[in-house]
Protein backbone atom coordinates (compact mmCIF):
# COMPACT_ATOMS: atom_id res chain seq x y z
CA UNK A 1 0.00 0.00 0.00
CA UNK A 2 1.10 3.71 -1.09
CA UNK A 3 0.61 5.01 2.49
CA UNK A 4 -0.80 9.00 2.62
CA UNK A 5 2.43 9.89 3.88
CA UNK A 6 4.18 9.11 0.98
CA UNK A 7 1.72 10.58 -1.32
CA UNK A 8 1.96 13.75 1.02
CA UNK A 9 5.74 14.02 0.98
CA UNK A 10 5.67 13.89 -2.23
CA UNK A 11 3.50 17.20 -2.82
CA UNK A 12 6.41 18.55 -0.45
CA UNK A 13 8.82 18.31 -2.55
CA UNK A 14 6.83 19.10 -6.03
CA UNK A 15 5.98 21.95 -4.06
CA UNK A 16 8.31 24.77 -4.10
CA UNK A 17 9.51 23.35 -7.50
CA UNK A 18 5.92 24.44 -9.33
CA UNK A 19 6.18 27.68 -7.89
CA UNK A 20 9.10 28.60 -10.67
CA UNK A 21 11.62 28.61 -7.72
CA UNK A 22 13.64 25.95 -8.32
CA UNK A 23 15.07 26.64 -12.10
CA UNK A 24 18.12 28.04 -10.82
CA UNK A 25 19.36 25.95 -8.24
CA UNK A 26 17.08 27.33 -5.88
CA UNK A 27 15.46 24.25 -4.80
CA UNK A 28 16.00 21.71 -1.81
CA UNK A 29 18.60 19.17 -2.83
CA UNK A 30 16.64 16.11 -4.07
CA UNK A 31 19.88 14.06 -4.55
CA UNK A 32 23.05 14.66 -2.43
CA UNK A 33 26.25 11.87 -3.06
CA UNK A 34 29.26 11.77 -1.22
CA UNK A 35 31.99 9.65 -2.26
CA UNK A 36 29.77 7.30 -3.79
CA UNK A 37 32.70 4.46 -4.62
CA UNK A 38 31.52 1.67 -6.38
CA UNK A 39 34.36 -1.71 -6.87
CA UNK A 40 34.08 -4.81 -8.96
CA UNK A 41 35.75 -7.96 -9.06
CA UNK A 42 37.10 -8.79 -12.18
CA UNK A 43 37.97 -11.96 -14.02
CA UNK A 44 41.70 -12.11 -12.99
CA UNK A 45 40.56 -11.58 -9.17
CA UNK A 46 41.43 -8.14 -9.05
CA UNK A 47 39.33 -5.27 -8.05
CA UNK A 48 38.27 -2.71 -10.83
CA UNK A 49 37.11 0.78 -9.34
CA UNK A 50 34.18 1.67 -11.83
CA UNK A 51 33.04 4.93 -9.63
CA UNK A 52 35.64 6.23 -7.65
CA UNK A 53 33.96 8.84 -5.63
CA UNK A 54 31.75 10.87 -6.67
CA UNK A 55 29.84 13.87 -5.19
CA UNK A 56 26.87 15.41 -6.75
CA UNK A 57 23.83 17.29 -5.85
CA UNK A 58 20.77 17.84 -7.73
CA UNK A 59 17.96 20.30 -6.78
CA UNK A 60 14.60 19.85 -6.98
CA UNK A 61 12.87 21.22 -10.06
CA UNK A 62 16.15 20.55 -12.12
CA UNK A 63 16.54 19.10 -15.85
CA UNK A 64 19.88 17.52 -15.11
CA UNK A 65 22.16 15.87 -17.84
CA UNK A 66 24.63 13.13 -16.61
CA UNK A 67 27.52 12.87 -19.41
CA UNK A 68 30.30 10.88 -19.48
CA UNK A 69 32.26 8.83 -22.07
CA UNK A 70 31.29 4.88 -22.02
CA UNK A 71 33.48 3.10 -19.13
CA UNK A 72 33.42 6.95 -17.56
CA UNK A 73 31.30 5.31 -14.66
CA UNK A 74 28.08 6.92 -15.75
CA UNK A 75 25.97 3.44 -15.67
CA UNK A 76 27.82 2.29 -12.60
CA UNK A 77 26.49 5.91 -10.81
CA UNK A 78 23.03 5.66 -12.28
CA UNK A 79 22.56 2.00 -11.18
CA UNK A 80 23.71 3.00 -7.44
CA UNK A 81 21.15 6.20 -7.49
CA UNK A 82 18.60 3.91 -8.25
CA UNK A 83 19.10 1.33 -5.59
CA UNK A 84 19.93 -1.20 -8.37
CA UNK A 85 23.56 -1.62 -7.18
CA UNK A 86 24.75 -1.00 -3.62
CA UNK A 87 27.36 1.52 -3.09
CA UNK A 88 30.98 -0.17 -2.04
CA UNK A 89 31.15 3.15 0.33
CA UNK A 90 29.96 6.73 0.46
CA UNK A 91 26.42 7.99 1.33
CA UNK A 92 23.67 9.58 -0.41
CA UNK A 93 20.37 11.19 0.36
CA UNK A 94 17.59 10.94 -2.74
CA UNK A 95 14.14 12.43 -1.67
CA UNK A 96 15.30 12.56 1.60
CA UNK A 97 16.12 8.93 2.39
CA UNK A 98 18.96 7.52 2.81
CA UNK A 99 20.01 5.29 0.19
CA UNK A 100 21.76 2.49 1.91
CA UNK A 101 19.96 2.26 5.03
CA UNK A 102 16.36 3.06 3.21
CA UNK A 103 16.37 1.86 -0.40
CA UNK A 104 12.61 0.75 -0.28
CA UNK A 105 11.80 4.50 0.99
CA UNK A 106 13.82 5.52 -1.96
CA UNK A 107 12.13 3.66 -4.60
CA UNK A 108 9.10 4.58 -3.56
CA UNK A 109 10.09 8.38 -4.57
CA UNK A 110 11.59 7.92 -8.01
CA UNK A 111 11.31 6.55 -11.16
CA UNK A 112 13.63 4.55 -13.36
CA UNK A 113 13.01 4.31 -17.15
CA UNK A 114 15.98 2.44 -18.53
CA UNK A 115 17.41 2.51 -21.90
CA UNK A 116 15.52 0.33 -23.41
CA UNK A 117 12.21 0.34 -21.94
CA UNK A 118 11.02 -2.86 -19.82
CA UNK A 119 8.08 -3.85 -21.64
CA UNK A 120 6.87 -7.12 -22.86
CA UNK A 121 5.76 -7.19 -26.48
CA UNK A 122 2.97 -9.28 -25.94
CA UNK A 123 0.98 -7.31 -23.09
CA UNK A 124 -1.22 -4.91 -23.34
CA UNK A 125 -0.77 -0.94 -22.62
CA UNK A 126 -3.05 -0.89 -20.26
CA UNK A 127 -2.17 -4.33 -18.31
CA UNK A 128 1.90 -2.63 -17.82
CA UNK A 129 0.41 0.38 -16.32
CA UNK A 130 -1.90 -0.85 -14.16
CA UNK A 131 0.89 -3.52 -12.87
CA UNK A 132 3.02 -1.26 -12.49
CA UNK A 133 1.13 0.73 -9.83
CA UNK A 134 0.32 -2.16 -8.21
CA UNK A 135 3.35 -2.88 -8.33
CA UNK A 136 3.95 0.52 -6.14
CA UNK A 137 0.64 -0.89 -3.95
CA UNK A 138 -2.24 1.49 -5.33
CA UNK A 139 -5.33 0.08 -5.69
CA UNK A 140 -6.99 -1.47 -9.05
CA UNK A 141 -9.21 1.32 -9.59
CA UNK A 142 -6.74 4.25 -8.78
CA UNK A 143 -4.22 2.36 -11.22
CA UNK A 144 -6.26 2.28 -14.42
CA UNK A 145 -7.47 5.99 -13.61
CA UNK A 146 -3.46 6.90 -13.51
CA UNK A 147 -2.62 5.01 -16.17
CA UNK A 148 -5.24 6.70 -18.22
CA UNK A 149 -4.45 10.32 -17.47
CA UNK A 150 -0.63 9.55 -17.80
CA UNK A 151 -1.42 8.21 -21.52
CA UNK A 152 -3.35 10.96 -22.36
CA UNK A 153 -0.77 13.89 -20.76
CA UNK A 154 1.91 11.73 -23.22
CA UNK A 155 -0.26 11.75 -26.08
CA UNK A 156 -1.07 8.27 -26.16
CA UNK A 157 -5.00 8.66 -26.10
CA UNK A 158 -6.44 5.11 -27.34
CA UNK A 159 -3.33 3.53 -27.03
CA UNK A 160 -4.75 1.36 -23.69
CA UNK A 161 -6.03 -1.77 -25.68
CA UNK A 162 -3.19 -1.83 -27.89
CA UNK A 163 -0.41 -4.83 -27.62
CA UNK A 164 3.57 -3.34 -26.77
CA UNK A 165 4.74 -4.42 -29.54
CA UNK A 166 2.73 -2.70 -32.69
CA UNK A 167 3.65 0.95 -31.01
CA UNK A 168 6.00 2.92 -32.60
CA UNK A 169 9.74 3.72 -31.44
CA UNK A 170 8.70 6.92 -30.23
CA UNK A 171 5.11 5.68 -28.52
CA UNK A 172 6.79 2.95 -26.57
CA UNK A 173 8.92 5.33 -25.05
CA UNK A 174 6.12 7.43 -23.85
CA UNK A 175 5.16 4.31 -22.62
CA UNK A 176 8.65 3.77 -20.75
CA UNK A 177 8.12 7.26 -19.20
CA UNK A 178 4.74 6.67 -18.31
CA UNK A 179 5.56 3.44 -16.53
CA UNK A 180 7.87 5.85 -14.67
CA UNK A 181 5.80 7.88 -13.51
CA UNK A 182 2.62 5.56 -12.53
CA UNK A 183 3.14 6.36 -8.44
CA UNK A 184 4.10 9.78 -9.13
CA UNK A 185 7.33 10.02 -8.39
CA UNK A 186 9.41 13.85 -7.93
CA UNK A 187 12.32 12.47 -9.18
CA UNK A 188 12.67 10.73 -12.70
CA UNK A 189 16.26 8.96 -13.91
CA UNK A 190 16.00 8.63 -17.80
CA UNK A 191 19.06 6.79 -19.01
CA UNK A 192 19.52 7.81 -23.07
CA UNK A 193 15.63 8.69 -23.51
CA UNK A 194 15.74 9.77 -26.99
CA UNK A 195 18.11 6.86 -28.51
CA UNK A 196 16.93 5.10 -31.77
CA UNK A 197 14.17 7.93 -32.64
CA UNK A 198 14.02 9.79 -35.74
CA UNK A 199 14.57 13.40 -35.43
CA UNK A 200 10.81 14.02 -35.45
CA UNK A 201 9.87 12.06 -32.27
CA UNK A 202 13.47 13.52 -30.55
CA UNK A 203 11.90 16.75 -30.57
CA UNK A 204 8.17 15.61 -29.24
CA UNK A 205 9.97 13.80 -26.47
CA UNK A 206 12.01 16.79 -25.29
CA UNK A 207 8.85 18.93 -25.36
CA UNK A 208 7.23 16.05 -23.17
CA UNK A 209 10.23 16.19 -20.80
CA UNK A 210 10.18 19.76 -20.39
CA UNK A 211 6.61 19.67 -19.29
CA UNK A 212 7.42 17.17 -16.81
CA UNK A 213 9.73 19.81 -15.00
CA UNK A 214 7.87 22.71 -16.25
CA UNK A 215 4.07 21.64 -15.31
CA UNK A 216 4.58 18.94 -12.75
CA UNK A 217 8.00 20.63 -10.98
CA UNK A 218 9.44 17.12 -11.08
CA UNK A 219 13.27 16.94 -11.34
CA UNK A 220 14.69 15.01 -13.81
CA UNK A 221 17.93 13.00 -14.03
CA UNK A 222 19.08 12.19 -17.96
CA UNK A 223 21.41 10.49 -18.65
CA UNK A 224 22.75 10.77 -22.76
CA UNK A 225 25.29 10.57 -25.41
CA UNK A 226 24.01 13.51 -27.27
CA UNK A 227 24.99 16.67 -26.45
CA UNK A 228 22.53 18.10 -28.34
CA UNK A 229 19.90 16.80 -26.20
CA UNK A 230 22.26 17.90 -23.31
CA UNK A 231 22.67 21.55 -24.24
CA UNK A 232 18.60 21.85 -25.14
CA UNK A 233 17.12 19.99 -22.60
CA UNK A 234 19.46 20.59 -19.53
CA UNK A 235 19.18 23.43 -17.02
CA UNK A 236 22.76 22.07 -15.49
CA UNK A 237 25.57 19.24 -16.22
CA UNK A 238 27.37 16.79 -14.44
CA UNK A 239 30.75 15.38 -16.54
CA UNK A 240 32.03 12.47 -15.17
CA UNK A 241 34.93 10.65 -16.17
CA UNK A 242 37.00 8.24 -14.85
CA UNK A 243 35.12 7.46 -11.93
CA UNK A 244 34.80 10.88 -10.84
CA UNK A 245 32.63 14.18 -11.45
CA UNK A 246 34.83 16.33 -13.05
CA UNK A 247 32.73 19.23 -14.00
CA UNK A 248 29.31 20.86 -13.31
CA UNK A 249 27.46 23.69 -14.62
CA UNK A 250 24.89 25.48 -16.68
CA UNK A 251 25.82 24.47 -20.65
CA UNK A 252 26.52 28.07 -21.05
CA UNK A 253 28.91 27.83 -17.67
CA UNK A 254 30.71 25.09 -19.19
CA UNK A 255 31.07 26.20 -22.62
CA UNK A 256 32.60 29.57 -21.46
CA UNK A 257 34.92 28.23 -19.10
CA UNK A 258 36.23 25.47 -21.12
CA UNK A 259 35.99 26.81 -24.71
CA UNK A 260 36.11 30.62 -25.58
CA UNK A 261 34.12 31.83 -28.85
CA UNK A 262 35.89 31.41 -32.47
CA UNK A 263 36.10 33.78 -34.61
CA UNK A 264 36.92 32.93 -38.22
CA UNK A 265 37.80 35.53 -41.09
CA UNK A 266 37.86 35.20 -45.01
CA UNK A 267 40.02 37.41 -46.23
CA UNK A 268 41.09 38.69 -50.65
CA UNK A 269 44.61 36.25 -50.78
CA UNK A 270 46.93 34.44 -48.72
CA UNK A 271 48.98 36.99 -48.40
CA UNK A 272 46.27 39.36 -46.49
CA UNK A 273 45.72 36.75 -44.30
CA UNK A 274 49.45 36.12 -42.87
CA UNK A 275 49.19 40.06 -42.85
CA UNK A 276 46.34 40.08 -40.69
CA UNK A 277 47.53 36.85 -38.42
CA UNK A 278 50.68 38.95 -37.73
CA UNK A 279 49.17 42.11 -36.38
CA UNK A 280 46.90 39.77 -34.75
CA UNK A 281 49.42 38.19 -33.11
CA UNK A 282 51.86 41.27 -32.34
CA UNK A 283 48.90 42.98 -30.84
CA UNK A 284 47.41 40.61 -28.88
CA UNK A 285 43.73 40.42 -30.28
CA UNK A 286 43.08 36.84 -29.61
CA UNK A 287 44.56 33.86 -29.37
CA UNK A 288 47.32 32.41 -31.62
CA UNK A 289 45.36 32.67 -34.96
CA UNK A 290 45.92 29.82 -37.42
CA UNK A 291 46.03 30.12 -41.07
CA UNK A 292 44.22 28.32 -43.77
CA UNK A 293 44.81 30.16 -47.22
CA UNK A 294 43.03 32.90 -47.13
CA UNK A 295 40.71 32.05 -43.69
CA UNK A 296 41.80 32.91 -40.53
CA UNK A 297 40.99 31.05 -37.12
CA UNK A 298 41.45 32.79 -33.86
CA UNK A 299 40.28 32.08 -30.43
CA UNK A 300 38.22 35.12 -29.27
CA UNK A 301 36.55 34.74 -25.15
CA UNK A 302 33.84 36.59 -25.13
CA UNK A 303 33.20 37.78 -29.00
CA UNK A 304 30.71 39.82 -28.43
CA UNK A 305 32.30 42.79 -26.47
CA UNK A 306 35.76 42.48 -28.50
CA UNK A 307 34.79 41.85 -32.03
CA UNK A 308 33.99 45.48 -32.50
CA UNK A 309 37.27 46.46 -31.42
CA UNK A 310 39.33 43.87 -33.74
CA UNK A 311 37.26 44.52 -36.43
CA UNK A 312 38.16 48.31 -35.96
CA UNK A 313 41.90 47.84 -35.95
CA UNK A 314 42.19 46.27 -39.28
CA UNK A 315 40.14 48.60 -40.60
CA UNK A 316 42.71 51.10 -39.44
CA UNK A 317 45.24 48.73 -41.60
CA UNK A 318 43.18 48.91 -44.38
CA UNK A 319 42.25 44.96 -44.54
CA UNK A 320 39.16 44.28 -46.21
CA UNK A 321 36.99 41.88 -44.37
CA UNK A 322 35.42 39.42 -47.35
CA UNK A 323 33.41 37.06 -44.19
CA UNK A 324 33.32 36.75 -40.95
CA UNK A 325 32.06 34.47 -38.75
CA UNK A 326 31.80 33.60 -34.87
CA UNK A 327 31.39 30.69 -33.51
CA UNK A 328 29.81 29.75 -30.70
CA UNK A 329 31.89 26.90 -28.93
CA UNK A 330 29.56 23.57 -28.07
CA UNK A 331 29.21 21.03 -25.82
CA UNK A 332 31.35 18.91 -27.85
CA UNK A 333 34.34 21.26 -27.46
CA UNK A 334 33.43 21.56 -23.94
CA UNK A 335 33.84 18.05 -23.51
CA UNK A 336 36.98 17.55 -25.76
CA UNK A 337 38.95 20.18 -23.64
CA UNK A 338 38.05 18.68 -20.40
CA UNK A 339 37.97 14.58 -21.18
CA UNK A 340 40.75 15.03 -24.20
CA UNK A 341 37.78 12.47 -25.78
CA UNK A 342 34.88 12.84 -28.15
CA UNK A 343 31.69 11.74 -26.29
CA UNK A 344 30.38 9.58 -29.73
CA UNK A 345 34.41 7.94 -30.29
CA UNK A 346 33.73 6.27 -27.63
CA UNK A 347 30.07 4.49 -28.45
CA UNK A 348 30.05 1.17 -29.21
CA UNK B 1 1.32 -9.95 4.26
CA UNK B 2 3.20 -7.77 0.93
CA UNK B 3 5.05 -11.25 0.07
CA UNK B 4 1.38 -12.83 -0.68
CA UNK B 5 0.33 -10.01 -2.65
CA UNK B 6 3.01 -8.97 -4.67
CA UNK B 7 3.34 -12.87 -5.39
CA UNK B 8 -0.30 -12.58 -6.54
CA UNK B 9 0.36 -9.63 -8.78
CA UNK B 10 3.66 -11.18 -10.64
CA UNK B 11 1.66 -14.79 -11.10
CA UNK B 12 -1.07 -12.79 -12.64
CA UNK B 13 0.99 -10.85 -15.50
CA UNK B 14 2.51 -13.76 -16.50
CA UNK B 15 0.08 -15.54 -16.92
CA UNK B 16 -1.87 -13.64 -18.94
CA UNK B 17 1.27 -13.59 -21.04
CA UNK B 18 1.14 -17.16 -21.29
CA UNK B 19 -1.90 -17.62 -21.88
CA UNK B 20 -1.78 -15.37 -24.71
CA UNK B 21 1.19 -17.76 -26.52
CA UNK B 22 -1.00 -20.90 -25.86
CA UNK B 23 0.73 -23.00 -28.10
CA UNK B 24 3.78 -22.99 -25.66
CA UNK B 25 1.41 -24.86 -23.67
CA UNK B 26 0.80 -27.39 -25.70
CA UNK B 27 4.10 -28.56 -26.75
CA UNK B 28 5.10 -28.99 -23.03
CA UNK B 29 2.22 -31.37 -22.63
CA UNK B 30 3.17 -33.45 -25.90
CA UNK B 31 6.55 -34.82 -24.25
CA UNK B 32 4.78 -36.94 -21.57
CA UNK B 33 2.55 -37.91 -23.96
CA UNK B 34 4.84 -39.07 -26.44
CA UNK B 35 6.79 -40.92 -23.67
CA UNK B 36 3.50 -42.54 -22.75
CA UNK B 37 2.51 -43.99 -26.15
CA UNK B 38 5.72 -45.05 -27.38
CA UNK B 39 7.34 -46.04 -24.49
CA UNK B 40 5.14 -47.57 -22.83
CA UNK B 41 3.79 -50.40 -24.83
CA UNK B 42 7.09 -51.91 -24.45
CA UNK B 43 7.11 -52.07 -20.98
CA UNK B 44 4.20 -55.09 -21.04
CA UNK B 45 7.44 -57.27 -21.69
CA UNK B 46 9.94 -55.89 -19.57
CA UNK B 47 7.70 -56.04 -16.64
CA UNK B 48 7.74 -59.53 -16.73
CA UNK B 49 11.67 -59.59 -15.86
CA UNK B 50 12.62 -60.08 -12.59
CA UNK B 51 13.50 -57.38 -10.14
CA UNK B 52 10.45 -55.36 -11.51
CA UNK B 53 8.44 -53.90 -9.40
CA UNK B 54 4.87 -56.43 -9.62
CA UNK B 55 1.66 -55.04 -10.27
CA UNK B 56 0.28 -53.59 -13.57
CA UNK B 57 2.73 -51.77 -15.47
CA UNK B 58 0.89 -49.14 -16.26
CA UNK B 59 0.87 -48.04 -12.25
CA UNK B 60 4.90 -48.04 -12.46
CA UNK B 61 5.43 -46.40 -15.90
CA UNK B 62 2.76 -43.24 -15.14
CA UNK B 63 3.72 -42.38 -11.82
CA UNK B 64 7.40 -42.13 -13.08
CA UNK B 65 6.66 -39.72 -16.13
CA UNK B 66 4.53 -37.55 -13.81
CA UNK B 67 8.25 -36.60 -11.94
CA UNK B 68 9.69 -36.63 -15.29
CA UNK B 69 7.09 -34.23 -15.96
CA UNK B 70 7.65 -32.56 -13.08
CA UNK B 71 11.81 -31.96 -14.25
CA UNK B 72 11.10 -31.39 -17.91
CA UNK B 73 8.11 -29.39 -17.90
CA UNK B 74 9.59 -26.62 -15.95
CA UNK B 75 13.66 -26.66 -16.12
CA UNK B 76 13.31 -24.50 -19.33
CA UNK B 77 11.52 -21.60 -17.65
CA UNK B 78 14.57 -20.07 -16.77
CA UNK B 79 15.07 -19.15 -20.54
CA UNK B 80 11.76 -17.20 -20.44
CA UNK B 81 13.44 -14.98 -17.36
CA UNK B 82 16.18 -14.45 -19.40
CA UNK B 83 14.69 -12.94 -22.22
CA UNK B 84 12.68 -10.51 -20.15
CA UNK B 85 15.85 -9.39 -17.87
CA UNK B 86 17.25 -8.56 -21.82
CA UNK B 87 14.05 -6.75 -22.64
CA UNK B 88 14.79 -5.09 -19.45
CA UNK B 89 11.42 -6.08 -17.23
CA UNK B 90 13.43 -7.67 -14.02
CA UNK B 91 15.05 -4.54 -13.98
CA UNK B 92 12.10 -2.46 -14.20
CA UNK B 93 10.25 -4.31 -11.43
CA UNK B 94 13.24 -3.96 -9.02
CA UNK B 95 13.38 -0.26 -9.28
CA UNK B 96 9.79 -0.22 -7.39
CA UNK B 97 9.37 -1.52 -4.02
CA UNK B 98 8.17 -5.18 -4.89
CA UNK B 99 9.16 -7.74 -2.99
CA UNK B 100 12.47 -9.78 -4.37
CA UNK B 101 11.11 -13.12 -3.66
CA UNK B 102 7.87 -12.27 -5.25
CA UNK B 103 9.50 -11.61 -8.31
CA UNK B 104 10.12 -15.32 -8.56
CA UNK B 105 7.58 -16.70 -6.77
CA UNK B 106 4.87 -15.29 -8.99
CA UNK B 107 6.78 -16.77 -11.82
CA UNK B 108 6.80 -20.20 -10.04
CA UNK B 109 3.26 -20.32 -9.42
CA UNK B 110 2.67 -20.03 -13.08
CA UNK B 111 4.92 -22.75 -13.62
CA UNK B 112 3.11 -24.98 -11.22
CA UNK B 113 -0.34 -24.24 -12.52
CA UNK B 114 0.85 -25.04 -16.07
CA UNK B 115 2.51 -28.18 -15.19
CA UNK B 116 -0.22 -29.53 -12.97
CA UNK B 117 -2.67 -29.01 -15.99
CA UNK B 118 -0.34 -30.83 -18.33
CA UNK B 119 -0.25 -33.51 -15.39
CA UNK B 120 -4.29 -34.24 -15.31
CA UNK B 121 -3.82 -34.14 -19.27
CA UNK B 122 -1.16 -36.95 -18.52
CA UNK B 123 -3.06 -39.13 -15.78
CA UNK B 124 -6.18 -38.68 -18.16
CA UNK B 125 -3.82 -40.17 -21.34
CA UNK B 126 -2.84 -43.16 -19.10
CA UNK B 127 -6.42 -43.66 -17.87
CA UNK B 128 -7.34 -44.49 -21.28
CA UNK B 129 -4.24 -46.85 -22.03
CA UNK B 130 -5.36 -48.68 -18.89
CA UNK B 131 -4.05 -46.84 -15.33
CA UNK B 132 -6.22 -47.86 -12.61
CA UNK B 133 -6.22 -46.18 -9.62
CA UNK B 134 -8.21 -44.88 -6.21
CA UNK B 135 -8.63 -41.08 -7.00
CA UNK B 136 -6.85 -40.04 -4.13
CA UNK B 137 -3.45 -41.49 -5.47
CA UNK B 138 -4.41 -39.04 -8.81
CA UNK B 139 -5.07 -36.29 -6.65
CA UNK B 140 -1.35 -36.99 -4.02
CA UNK B 141 0.55 -37.91 -7.83
CA UNK B 142 -0.62 -34.45 -8.82
CA UNK B 143 0.60 -32.55 -5.43
CA UNK B 144 4.33 -34.40 -5.75
CA UNK B 145 4.10 -33.18 -9.57
CA UNK B 146 3.32 -30.02 -8.25
CA UNK B 147 5.92 -29.92 -5.69
CA UNK B 148 8.84 -31.03 -8.11
CA UNK B 149 7.88 -28.59 -10.64
CA UNK B 150 8.49 -25.40 -7.92
CA UNK B 151 11.60 -26.94 -7.01
CA UNK B 152 12.82 -27.30 -10.52
CA UNK B 153 11.19 -23.92 -11.63
CA UNK B 154 13.26 -22.28 -8.59
CA UNK B 155 16.06 -24.00 -9.52
CA UNK B 156 16.11 -22.85 -13.13
CA UNK B 157 15.74 -19.46 -12.02
CA UNK B 158 18.42 -19.57 -10.17
CA UNK B 159 20.92 -20.62 -12.71
CA UNK B 160 19.31 -18.10 -15.07
CA UNK B 161 19.74 -15.09 -12.64
CA UNK B 162 23.13 -16.33 -11.56
CA UNK B 163 24.84 -17.43 -14.64
CA UNK B 164 23.23 -14.37 -17.24
CA UNK B 165 23.06 -16.44 -20.51
CA UNK B 166 21.49 -18.93 -22.83
CA UNK B 167 24.28 -21.20 -23.86
CA UNK B 168 25.64 -21.66 -19.85
CA UNK B 169 22.23 -22.28 -18.67
CA UNK B 170 21.54 -24.82 -21.45
CA UNK B 171 25.11 -26.63 -21.00
CA UNK B 172 24.39 -26.59 -17.05
CA UNK B 173 20.89 -27.96 -17.48
CA UNK B 174 21.78 -30.45 -19.90
CA UNK B 175 25.01 -31.78 -17.88
CA UNK B 176 22.66 -32.39 -14.90
CA UNK B 177 19.13 -33.37 -16.01
CA UNK B 178 20.08 -36.38 -17.90
CA UNK B 179 22.15 -38.15 -14.63
CA UNK B 180 19.13 -36.95 -12.52
CA UNK B 181 16.72 -38.30 -14.73
CA UNK B 182 19.05 -41.88 -15.44
CA UNK B 183 19.04 -42.17 -11.58
CA UNK B 184 15.84 -41.43 -10.51
CA UNK B 185 14.45 -44.80 -12.09
CA UNK B 186 11.38 -43.14 -14.07
CA UNK B 187 11.99 -45.30 -17.14
CA UNK B 188 13.30 -48.58 -15.86
CA UNK B 189 12.85 -48.53 -12.08
CA UNK B 190 16.02 -48.87 -10.29
CA UNK B 191 15.69 -52.78 -8.79
CA UNK B 192 16.87 -54.07 -11.90
CA UNK B 193 20.17 -51.81 -11.11
CA UNK B 194 23.45 -53.36 -10.00
CA UNK B 195 24.35 -52.55 -6.85
CA UNK B 196 27.01 -49.55 -7.27
CA UNK B 197 23.97 -48.00 -9.63
CA UNK B 198 21.65 -48.41 -6.93
CA UNK B 199 23.86 -46.54 -4.43
CA UNK B 200 24.49 -43.66 -6.93
CA UNK B 201 20.25 -43.76 -7.01
CA UNK B 202 20.40 -43.54 -3.61
CA UNK B 203 21.67 -40.18 -3.55
CA UNK B 204 19.65 -38.36 -5.87
CA UNK B 205 16.36 -37.17 -4.57
CA UNK B 206 14.35 -37.66 -7.45
CA UNK B 207 14.38 -41.48 -7.05
CA UNK B 208 13.04 -41.11 -3.97
CA UNK B 209 10.24 -39.20 -5.01
CA UNK B 210 9.71 -41.51 -8.07
CA UNK B 211 9.64 -44.77 -5.31
CA UNK B 212 7.09 -42.99 -3.44
CA UNK B 213 4.66 -41.61 -6.54
CA UNK B 214 5.03 -45.54 -7.93
CA UNK B 215 4.21 -46.69 -4.03
CA UNK B 216 1.40 -44.41 -4.65
CA UNK B 217 -0.08 -45.59 -7.35
CA UNK B 218 0.36 -49.76 -6.59
CA UNK B 219 -1.09 -49.52 -3.23
CA UNK B 220 2.35 -50.20 -1.00
CA UNK B 221 3.72 -48.61 1.62
CA UNK B 222 2.95 -44.95 2.89
CA UNK B 223 5.65 -44.40 4.63
CA UNK B 224 7.59 -44.04 0.72
CA UNK B 225 4.46 -41.93 -0.02
CA UNK B 226 5.42 -39.34 2.82
CA UNK B 227 9.35 -39.56 2.33
CA UNK B 228 8.66 -38.10 -1.27
CA UNK B 229 6.37 -35.30 -0.03
CA UNK B 230 8.96 -34.77 2.54
CA UNK B 231 12.05 -34.93 -0.30
CA UNK B 232 9.58 -32.79 -2.97
CA UNK B 233 8.64 -30.21 0.06
CA UNK B 234 12.69 -30.14 1.59
CA UNK B 235 13.63 -29.61 -2.42
CA UNK B 236 11.46 -26.50 -3.01
CA UNK B 237 12.46 -24.92 0.33
CA UNK B 238 16.37 -25.15 -0.79
CA UNK B 239 15.42 -24.26 -4.42
CA UNK B 240 13.27 -20.98 -3.13
CA UNK B 241 15.55 -20.26 -0.97
CA UNK B 242 18.27 -19.92 -3.57
CA UNK B 243 16.37 -18.11 -6.35
CA UNK B 244 15.39 -15.31 -3.59
CA UNK B 245 18.63 -14.40 -3.07
CA UNK B 246 19.41 -14.51 -6.62
CA UNK B 247 16.55 -12.15 -7.39
CA UNK B 248 18.00 -9.42 -4.17
CA UNK B 249 21.31 -9.73 -5.41
CA UNK B 250 22.66 -6.85 -7.03
CA UNK B 251 22.29 -6.81 -10.86
CA UNK B 252 25.94 -6.13 -12.05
Amino acid sequence: MLDASVRREALDWTGPAAAGAARSMTGAPIIEAHGLRRTFRSRGGGEVEAVRGVDLEVRAGEIVGFLGPNGAGKTTTQRMLTTLLKPTSGEARIVGHDLRREPLQVRRRIGYVAQGGGTDRHAKVGEELVDQARLYGLGAADSARGGRALLADLDLDGAWDRLVGTLSGGQRRRLDIALGLVHDPPLLFLDEPTTGLDPQSRANLWDHIRTLRDERGRTIFLTTHYLDEADALCDRILIIDQGAIIATGTPEDLKKRAAGDTVVLTLRDQAVAARVATLIESRALGSVPRIEGTVVHLGLPDAAARLPGLLRALDDHHVAVLGLEVRRPTLEDVFLTLTGRALRDEEG
Amino acid sequence: MAVARDSLLVFRRTMRLSLRQPVWLLIGLTQPLIYLCLFGPLLKSVAKAPGYPAGDPWRVFVPGLLVQLGLFGTMFVGFGLLREVRDGVIERMRVTPVSRAALFIGRMLRDVLVVTFQGVALLAAGYIMGLRAPWWAFAVGLAILALVGAAFSAASYTLAMRLGDEDTVASTLNMTSIPLLLLSGVLLPMSLAPGWLQSLADVNPLSHIVDGARALFLDGSWSSVYTALAVAAGMVVVCGALATSAFRRDAG
